[in-house]
């Protein structure tokens, strides 16, 4: 084996590139979904629906108490059972990524709307703006600053919990490093790059929310 | 769908051990995370100059990269340079390297939260930088990151279903070991998912009621 | 002449309390009312029930001989024709003080960009802030902003206007600013209804006062007699804490100590 690092690293490239592809896919789609979830979730938590309300709170606490991975095998193991279907293992990802972190969201965009001043839900009603009307044109445009800091965290939280997708089979950024490793042995440089990786990935948003969440800081 | 509760009844000996382990792992991982936070939380407020920022170094990267990445390196990874260890162990280090990351975080922002007045009265009556930290602001910013770091050990303990992925023998390994083993898919799954409501909801209700007694905001996570 | 608006045997309760008890009350077309009394009386709820921010439980309300409480009023329709104006104003802070203005009449009303922006900056001209078209709610005074406020709900083309307080929240000097746009629309006859601890105001804009206390009416009559004949003994008490007692006679402190 006298492949040097870098070399090794080169040729590998074209195999980890394409799982890294897998692994920003499911990341991209499970935040895209989350995001929209997680927005619906905060206007209809917002209506102050005492039904609604509940059904809500009884979906997050059931994706706090059950840890991400254990979703995931409920679901990749569980659908078959239950519904019948059998979707690939990208999907089941997909599927949590997106059900979890639009609890998370959800819980975020209802604080941020939950924060603004009352006065403006009842202005904007007052000038005969409809339920759609007033929290499109009034109250989420005003709860942007102050959900965005934490969104975007979340962002990296769902990015690394997407790593788990490997374990229920998804060949993924992890699943081609190991594939590589099964041939080279060098699983030093193998998961070193992978660390790298996430973290090339993960820091900068991080470091983002924290500047805007100090440059939007008002009361 | 029937359910085959016999069977269930069978397995309960495995997972009451499971849960066991699951336990071990999580609040020991809890102690050593607590002991590295508070290393370093001294480490940042007392600005020592080339440490602090190696601190904050380590905080960066260990919040930004996954807990599996983590756990698979220190896995397997290290015996190819001489260290073999145990998947135990493997998940005791990195959940501590993780968690230790977390709770300094929690800790750094419990400090910060106390208010600049109390500085400056404990300041104003004569009080040393050593007698400020130990009489005015390790107590406040202990009450203060009290949730933030409830928030974090219940974390902890559900990361620890991460660790089944290097054979350590708690909830979800188990789980997993006996639907391999007998098929039983729908009845072990109920099982995982009572266990995890009955382990993780009380806490998870626990923190709701801490939050609204200390009415304080949250951070670190 | 059947009244513009009419409670009727009116009840509202928050939870176990009644806050607003057997009210009768009628207003007609463009009159000015100014509803007096003491915190907690049910003023502002008394307002807030008639576009709808509060549900009333029994008794009638007419609007033009509609009457609101029924389950299929549209609160929309109503709210277009009943305007309201905030103690803390509430602009919406994320657009500009011409957005604020066309946001009712563009997309509410949908009716032409050209028309509704030439009404919003003939109103802002009449109240003096036509320079302040383009800025921002946070560069704004107090007083700056409530007059925005009024213009605002005056761009959907009320037929009533509410006001809920509007200078409590302002700094002395910027009251008078408010008050003078309010005075112009009495003025210009529309009908206002209007809860106040201005007494002074009250006294000049109002062409009836009406007294509540502990949710109910309990006087109704034209300014300077309540001003100086109350009829009952609350009344009185209420007017002494703002030392209109100077304009009593005399003769009314023997009679009530």
């Amino acid at each position: 084996m006298a492949s040097s690092a870098p070399e090794l690293l080169w040729v590998s490239l074209p195999q980890l590139a394409s799982g890294a592809a897998q692994t920003l896919a499911i990341s991209a789609l499970g935040m895209l979904f989350a995001t929209l979830g997680g927005v619906l979730y905060g206007v209809l938590a917002t209506l102050g629906n005492r039904g609604l309300n509940i059904v809500l709170q009884v979906y997050l606490e059931l994706f706090r108490a059950i840890p991400v991975l254990v979703w995931l095998y409920l679901v990749f193991f569980g659908l078959p059972i239950f519904f019948g279907v059998s979707i690939p293992s990208f999907w089941c990802a997909v599927l949590v990524l997106g059900l979890w972190g639009a609890s998370e969201i959800g819980e975020v965009v209802r604080g941020a709307l939950r924060s603004l001043p009352r006065g403006q839900r009842e202005a904007g009603l007052s000038i005969g703006l409809s339920g759609w009307q007033l929290y499109g044109y009034v109250l989420l445009p005003q709860a942007l600053k102050r959900m965005t800091p934490p969104t975007i965290n979340l962002y990296t939280r769902i990015i690394k919990t997407s790593s788990l997708a490997v374990l229920i089979g998804v060949v993924e950024v992890i699943k081609a490093g190991q594939q590589i490793i099964e041939r080279t042995y060098e699983s030093v440089l193998i998961y070193g790059a992978l660390f790298l990786f996430f973290f090339i990935i993960c820091y900068p948003l991080s470091a983002a929310s924290r500047v805007l969440e100090r440059r939007w800081a008002h009361s | 769908m029937t359910f085959d509760i016999p069977f269930i009844l069978s397995t309960l000996p495995a997972f009451l051990n499971a849960v066991g382990v699951t336990l071990q792992v999580g609040l020991i991982a809890i102690a050593t995370s607590l002991l590295v936070a508070l290393v370093n939380a001294t480490l940042l407020v007392l600005r020592t100059p080339y440490l602090s920022r190696l601190v904050k170094g380590y905080v960066e990267l260990a919040r930004n990269t996954p807990l599996l990445i983590q756990l698979f390196f220190v896995y397997f990874a290290l015996p190819s340079v001489g260290l073999k260890i145990s998947g135990f162990t493997a998940a005791i280090i990195t959940m501590t390297f993780m968690g230790g990351a977390y709770l300094t975080e929690v800790l750094r922002a419990g400090v910060e939260a106390v208010p600049r007045a109390q500085l400056e009265s404990g300041r104003s009556i004569g009080l040393s930088e050593g007698q400020l930290l130990r009489h005015v602001i390790l107590p406040q910013a202990s009450i203060l990151s009290l949730p933030a770091l409830f928030a974090n050990f219940i974390f902890l303990l559900k990361e620890t279903t991460v660790v089944s992925a290097v054979a350590v023998p708690e909830i979800l390994y188990t789980t997993k070991n006996y639907i391999a083993l007998y098929y039983k898919t729908y009845e072990m799954l109920a099982v995982l998912t009572l266990l995890c409501v009955l382990l993780f909801l009380p806490l998870s209700l626990l923190l709701r009621y801490l939050e609204r007694r200390l009415q304080h905001g949250q951070f670190g996570a | 002449m059947s009244a513009l608006i009419e409670f009727q045997g009116f009840n509202k309760f928050f939870g176990e309390q009644q806050v607003l008890k057997d009210v009768d009350l009628k207003v007609q077309a463009g009159e000015v009312l100014v509803v007096l009394g003491p915190s907690g009386c049910g003023k502002s709820t008394l307002l807030r029930c008639l576009n709808g921010l509060e549900q009333a439980h029994s008794g009638h309300l007419r609007l033009d001989g509609q009457e609101l409480l029924d389950p299929r009023t549209d609160w929309r329709q109503v709210r277009q024709r009943v305007g309201m104006v905030f103690q803390s104003y509430h602009l919406f802070g994320h657009m500009s003080v011409i957005d604020n203005l066309l946001l009712g009449p563009l997309k509410v009303q949908k009716r032409e960009r050209a028309e509704a922006q030439a009404q919003a900056e003939a109103l802002l001209a009449r109240v003096g802030l036509l320079d302040k078209r383009d800025a921002y709610p946070r560069q704004l005074s107090g007083g700056q902003q409530q007059r925005i406020a009024i213009v605002r709900s005056l761009c959907m083309n009320p037929e009533v206007m509410l006001f809920d307080e509007v200078t409590a929240a302002l700094d002395p000097e910027m009251v008078k600013e408010v008050l003078q746009v309010i005075q112009g629309l009495a003025r210009d006859g529309m009908t206002l209804l209007i809860v106040t601890h201005e007494m002074a105001f009250a006294r000049a804009v109002a062409d009836r006062i009406v007294f509540m206390e502990a949710g109910r009416v309990l006087e109704q009559s034209e300014p300077e007699s309540f001003f100086t004949r109350p009829q009952t003994a609350r009344a009185q008490q209420f007017l002494e804490k703002f030392s209109f007692v100077e304009s009593l006679p005399k003769t009314l402190h023997k009679e009530l100590s």
